[in-house]
């Protein structure tokens, strides 16, 4: 039987300024059978979006088809003319973007977006269009659809918007869906529900799928086969299994080490567990709340953190977990002086924290520190490493110019990279360089305190990996606390001592990793676990609906004092989660959990 | 083969600006030319100029070119040339005091609003908003009549206005860098306002400052010499441009010189500037077009 | 919604409230005396006296201030100090004729400057694009003057179609007023349509760039759809912002054209107080450019805030 989709040596280039057009995909082929749902992994720059979108036909402005075939049953996509190809598109071919919130045309109502392909393309009444888009709707989840169209994208959450990205694609009835990294820019809690909603929707309508992703767990659960890229060209392709548990090329092998492992495994990795008695307490943070914009004990306006206690013991690794909009950052910036808590106290070494960090001494600013998340404008675009390192030096220790070269150089020994490194300017490093950067900047203070904030999340898998390696290897040698903030719990995971989950600006459990991991007890914590894709076939299917928010049912909003995972808790007990503060309990000797009932949640499922 | 592009630009999206980045490149030397070739003239005018300022060469109004120096006479029968050249100091010198004022005033303003406590900047931004909303050339307007038209008012006045605008890029700009990480970073470290304000904020907010530069440099020499041509900048015998045109204004019913070439003069600085001003901009559009790409 | 365009106008009259404090403050900084200033050194000392009485010279600044806002705002505007007549007459004759000449210049420029930009924008890189970038570069450089100068030598003098001074002294026919009002008119447009043009093709263009539009032409919509049903949606706030600062932005370009062109509105009587140093007329005139230049800029504001669904219904 002839392929649905064949895209035959395609080849696109890229403008560069300066460097005039590049090669981005040199020469791929592949071939999509009826439905088929197909991966295309790879990391950052590897040509898979770009090739995506040339399934389409098109290129971004920036981008030109050079040469190659894109067939859809034996019609060439690419020496159409424009009026058919534009025909093609959403009937034949239709495309699911990265973004809904950028893809979403803002001015427009959902509705209007939704039905304008089947009422152009299809030529269907408007009315007949509204209808299939609703049911559509429903197919996917989607509470009150007749309700939800008639509202603007910036009117709905993110999870939602995807799911209704999915349904204006199927509005005409395509053969082929492109789909390109369609979660990565939601929550991992949200993202089950997503995935399992378009794997049902592909299924039920017999669609053929190209899948573009960098994570391997996600395609694990789609795919039927995967093709892996590399700086545009195919390094291998074969059955999903195959190239997941056997995979034959270097790279691949490279990439499966590196991804994402189950948070069980994670631990695992990470040896034995130290055995040394509870540490001194190195920071202590209690019932801290703080708020951005104005905020007085009687009336915080939109307060995020909502009474966070923390301990944190001298050279102990502590993760901080949790999704967006928890409060992990801001529990950074409190940490570290850049924002005052309207309430609770900060202590350091048993010494109260003065709340802004002006008010502190120059050398308590010194013994906290703090590495940042986006690489990018982590640093004065026009000051070199040189100066970046040396600054903290000058201004801390008073260094003559000698010694703050000798101690420059030793910091980039440690952080491995070469000492030539100390005349170059930001822009010259990549993502990866510029982070070590960024920690050599803090172990410059030689603090007591290090906080790392999503330090990894832009990075890619494999460099991730050697990050840690390195923040590790710091962080044992030099014997540093450490404060590891991330939304992905499995990187957490194979680093902390102790894990902290937080839900809604406070700390929902507390305890020691491999426990928290293997057996939690809150809610939420097992929601956050059991969301983490794993690579393991079937586990999508298999997976049990943990929230209780996607089943479209009314929802019951927690009140002020309430706790704030009700509505979505399977385990809420009405008329008293959503209205007292859950009382904090010890379920077990160093564990920690705010929930109105009793027992783990093992034992009461 | 490649694919056709259906809507422009986006379709087998050949970029558009591959081209004329390039072009406005030599476009932009055009203008350096033109701006240097005046300030030239401006430094050395007393040495060029063949007359003096208000030298009577000729009993004839509006003489002709070739007939008494290179550009002819104005209305008195002064010559032209000289006057344009001994204009071109007034002009360009009144209008770069006035910049001068004006970025030094609204980027130290904007600065310390974009650093300080809420109050401030709030205090700080609505008093510039209420500047900015009564038109320049009102403003200007009504401080002539109360404080007359002599050389520092003018340019006191127009630096004043015009720092309103510098005030207000310079803030968004101040903003902008403030909320980079590698400045919360600092402020961490303990770094007090002065230094993040010298160190890492005006180096960065410089580029935009200086595609602004043009553009100011610009509405300084319109609105000066709008002032003039309304009777109501600098005071004869001195010269500047608006000011030699409206004099010599009758002169348009023929066409004469001395009208055109003031006029020209302030034409030719104008587009100089806005090519500099588009070629500053089409690469600021690329550099960020390239940070976006990585 | 309503909360937040009352809130708009509030803050609009608190800045025409403000502005007139610049103005009388403006006027009332002068050296010595208002009437020394006016009348000259030698007045005789009984003169001054009286029209000190007159103008409340001696009452202190704030109640000064206070009476004047009032008179103003119930539409008492004084009188000239040079010719004595009511000021409110003064302007009334000359307001209609600075209203007709920025109202035509809107009417003419708008339409013009939007389609303008519109086509550059869909044909952007082409010759047409090239050709208008240039042209509204060049007309953005020039000074209404200058370019006032050149027309009317064009057409005035060279090809005597028109007149270059308007309004000699007897009232005209219809014909002969459109005729008079066109070299002003004209002046006034090429100065406005540049910037307006500009903006109107860069915000078309980003719009056209963003990947919502990416998005519609990946679901096959066909080209004159997407401009018109989704990039113009998305342009629209930018162009309505420069539309209504342009037209602003005429209340400085009639003081250089009314006076170029001898046009008798508003403007030149503005001009010419401000020679004659006659305080009454000046605050007045400008307060009522200062008024309109608000009432513009806010009504900017607010199209801008209703044509955006995301400021229209906020979470």
């Amino acid at each position: 039987m002839s392929p649905l989709l064949r895209i035959s040596d395609l080849r696109v280039e890229g403008w560069h300024p300066g460097a005039g057009w590049m090669p981005v995909v040199k020469g791929v082929s592949l071939e999509l059978q009826r439905g088929e749902v197909v991966g295309l992994i790879g990391e950052s720059g590897a040509g898979k979006s770009t090739i995506g979108l040339a399934a389409m036909g098109y290129a971004r402005p920036g981008c030109r088809i050079v040469s190659g075939q894109v067939l859809i049953e034996s019609n060439d996509l690419l020496s159409m003319d424009a009026e058919e190809r534009r025909r093609c598109r959403a009937r034949r071919i239709a495309y699911i973007a990265q973004s809904a919130a950028a893809s979403f045309n803002a001015s427009l109502k959902l509705g209007l977006q939704l039905t304008e392909a089947p009422v152009h393309h299809l030529h269907m009444p408007v009315g007949e269009a509204r209808t299939r888009a609703e049911s559509l709707c429903r197919e996917l989840d989607l509470p009150y659809p007749e309700i939800l169209l008639d509202k603007y994208p910036h009117q709905v959450s993110g999870g939602q918007l995807q799911r209704l990205m999915a349904a204006m694609a199927m509005g005409c009835g395509p053969e082929l869906l492109v789909l390109d990294e369609p979660t990565t820019a939601i929550d991992v809690t949200t993202q089950v529900e997503v995935l399992r909603a378009f794997k049902r929707l592909i299924r039920e309508h017999h669609t053929s799928a190209v899948y573009v992703t960098h994570d391997l767990a996600v395609v694990s659960q789609l795919a039927d086969r995967i093709i892996v890229l590399r700086g545009g060209e195919v390094v291998e392709e074969g059955p999903a299994d195959a190239i997941i548990f056997r995979p034959q090329a270097a790279y691949t092998r490279q990439l499966m080490a590196a991804a994402a492992r189950a948070p069980a495994d994670a631990v695992r990795s990470r040896g034995t567990a130290k055995p040394a008695p509870r540490p001194a307490t190195q920071l202590e943070l209690i019932d801290v709340h703080a708020a951005y914009g104005r905020a007085s004990r009687r009336s915080p306006i939109n307060p995020v953190l909502r009474g966070v206690d923390l301990r944190i013991g001298r050279g102990q690794v502590v993760g901080i977990v949790g999704e967006s909009g928890c409060g992990k950052s801001t529990l950074a910036r409190t940490i570290c002086g850049l924002l005052r808590p309207y309430q609770g106290e900060l202590r350091l070494a048993g010494a109260p924290l003065a709340p802004h960090v002006a008010d502190r001494r120059r050398d308590t600013q010194r013994r906290i520190q703090l590495v940042t998340q986006m690489p990018d404008v982590a640093f004065n675009p026009k000051s070199h490493v040189g100066e970046i390192l040396g600054r903290p030096l000058q201004f801390y220790f008073d260094l003559t110019a000698k010694q703050r070269r000798e101690r420059v150089r030793e910091l980039l020994a440690m952080v491995k990279l070469p000492a030539d490194y100390v005349d170059r300017l930001p822009r010259q490093l990549s993502g990866g360089e510029k982070q070590r950067v960024n920690l050599a900047r803090a172990l410059a203070a030689s603090p007591d305190v290090l906080l790392c904030d999503e330090v990894t999340s832009a990075l890619d898998t494999i460099v991730t990996a050697a990050v840690l390696d390195l923040l590790r290897e710091l962080q044992s040698r030099l014997a540093i606390s450490l404060v590891f903030i991330s939304h992905d719990i499995s990187t957490v995971a194979s680093f902390a001592d102790r894990i902290a989950v937080m839900y809604a600006g406070r700390v929902v459990e507390e305890g020691e990793t491999e426990a928290v991991m293997g057996a939690p007890v809150h809610p939420y914590t097992e929601l956050l676990l059991k969301s983490v894709p794993r690579v393991k076939p079937g586990w999508l299917d298999g997976l049990a609906q943990l929230d209780r928010s996607t089943q479209g049912q009314a929802m019951v909003s927690a009140g002020l004092d309430g706790c704030a995972f009700t509505p979505r808790c399977r385990l809420a007990i009405a008329g008293v989660c959503e209205r007292d503060a859950p009382p904090s309990r010890s379920p077990t000797e160093d564990r920690r959990v705010e929930c109105h009932h009793q027992s783990a949640v093992g034992a009461s499922r | 083969m490649t694919a056709s592009a259906d809507v422009r630009p986006p379709g087998n999206g050949e970029t558009i600006e591959s081209a004329p980045a390039d072009a406005s490149a030599w476009m932009a030397w055009i203008g350096f030319a033109i701006v240097g070739v005046w300030i030239l003239v401006a430094m050395f005018a007393p040495a060029i100029a063949p007359y003096g300022v208000g030298e009577i060469v000729s009993r004839d109004s509006f003489a002709r070119p070739g007939e008494v120096g290179l550009l002819g006479s104005d209305y008195l029968g002064r010559d032209v040339l000289s006057r344009l050249v001994h204009g071109a100091r007034m002009t360009l010198g009144l209008a770069l005091g006035a910049i001068a004022l004006a970025f030094v005033i609204g980027t130290l303003a904007a600065f310390i609003a974009a650093l300080s406590r809420p109050w401030v900047d709030a205090t700080l931004s609505r008093a510039n908003e209420i500047m900015l909303s009564i038109p320049a050339i009102m403003l200007a307007l009504v401080v002539i009549t109360a404080l007359g038209t002599s050389i520092p008012v003018l340019v006191c006045t127009v630096g004043v206005i015009e720092a309103t605008r510098v005030f207000r890029i310079a803030r968004a700009g101040a903003l902008d860098v403030y909320a980079m990480e590698f400045v919360e970073i600092s402020i961490a470290r303990g770094e007090n306002k002065w230094w993040i304000m010298w160190r890492e904020i005006l180096p960065n907010v410089m580029p935009l400052l200086l595609t602004d530069l043009g553009t100011r440099f610009n509405l300084t020499i319109l609105l000066l010499a709008s002032l003039s041509f309304i009777g109501l900048g600098i005071q004869p015998p001195s010269a500047d441009w608006g000011m030699m045109v409206r004099e010599n204004l009758s002169g348009i019913n023929f066409g004469a010189v001395a009208t055109l070439a003031p006029a020209f003069a302030i034409f030719s600085l104008n587009i100089a500037l806005n090519l500099i001003v588009d070629w500053r901009l089409a690469q600021s559009n690329r550099d960020i077009s390239e940070e976006m790409r990585r | 919604m309503i909360r937040l365009l009352a809130q708009r106008v509030a803050t609009g009259l608190l800045t025409i409230l403000a502005i007139s404090l610049v103005v009388f403050a403006g006027t009332e900084i002068l050296p010595g005396d208002v009437v020394t200033a006016v009348l000259g050194q030698g007045a005789a000392n009984v003169d001054v006296a009286a029209i000190r009485q007159q103008l409340n010279l001696d009452r202190p600044v704030p109640e000064r201030y206070v009476t004047w806002l009032f008179s103003l705002a119930s539409g008492d505007l004084g009188k000239s100090l040079g010719s004595g007549q009511s000021i409110a007459t003064m302007i009334g004759e000359r307001l209609p004729y600075t209203l007709r000449l920025a109202g035509v210049t809107a009417l003419v420029a708008v339409p013009i400057s939007v389609v303008l930009g519109l086509l550059a924008a869909m044909r952007a890189g082409s010759w047409f694009d090239r050709l208008t970038s240039g042209a509204t570069m060049v007309f953005l450089s020039g000074p209404e003057f200058l370019v006032g100068t050149l027309l009317v030598i064009l057409f005035a003098v060279n090809l005597r179609w028109l007149p270059a001074v308007s309004f000699a002294s007897e009232p005209q026919g219809f014909v002969d007023h459109f005729r008079s009002m066109t070299l002003p008119v004209l002046t006034l447009t090429v100065a406005v349509i540049a910037p307006m043009a500009r903006m109107t093709r860069s915000a078309l263009l980003t719009a056209l760039t963003s990947p919502a539009i990416e998005m519609a032409i990946l679901k096959g919509m066909p080209r004159a759809r997407i401009v018109l049903l989704h990039a113009l949606p998305i342009a629209l706030p930018p162009i309505i912002t420069v539309i209504a600062l342009n037209l602003a932005y005429l209340v400085t370009g009639v003081v250089i054209v009314e006076v170029v062109f001898n046009y008798p509105g508003m403007a030149k009587l503005l001009v010419d107080a401000v020679g004659t140093r006659d305080i009454p007329v000046v605050q007045a005139c400008a307060m009522i450019f200062c008024f309109a230049f608000v009432a513009l800029n806010l009504t900017a504001d607010l199209l801008a805030l209703v044509a955006n669904p995301r400021r229209r219904y906020p979470r």
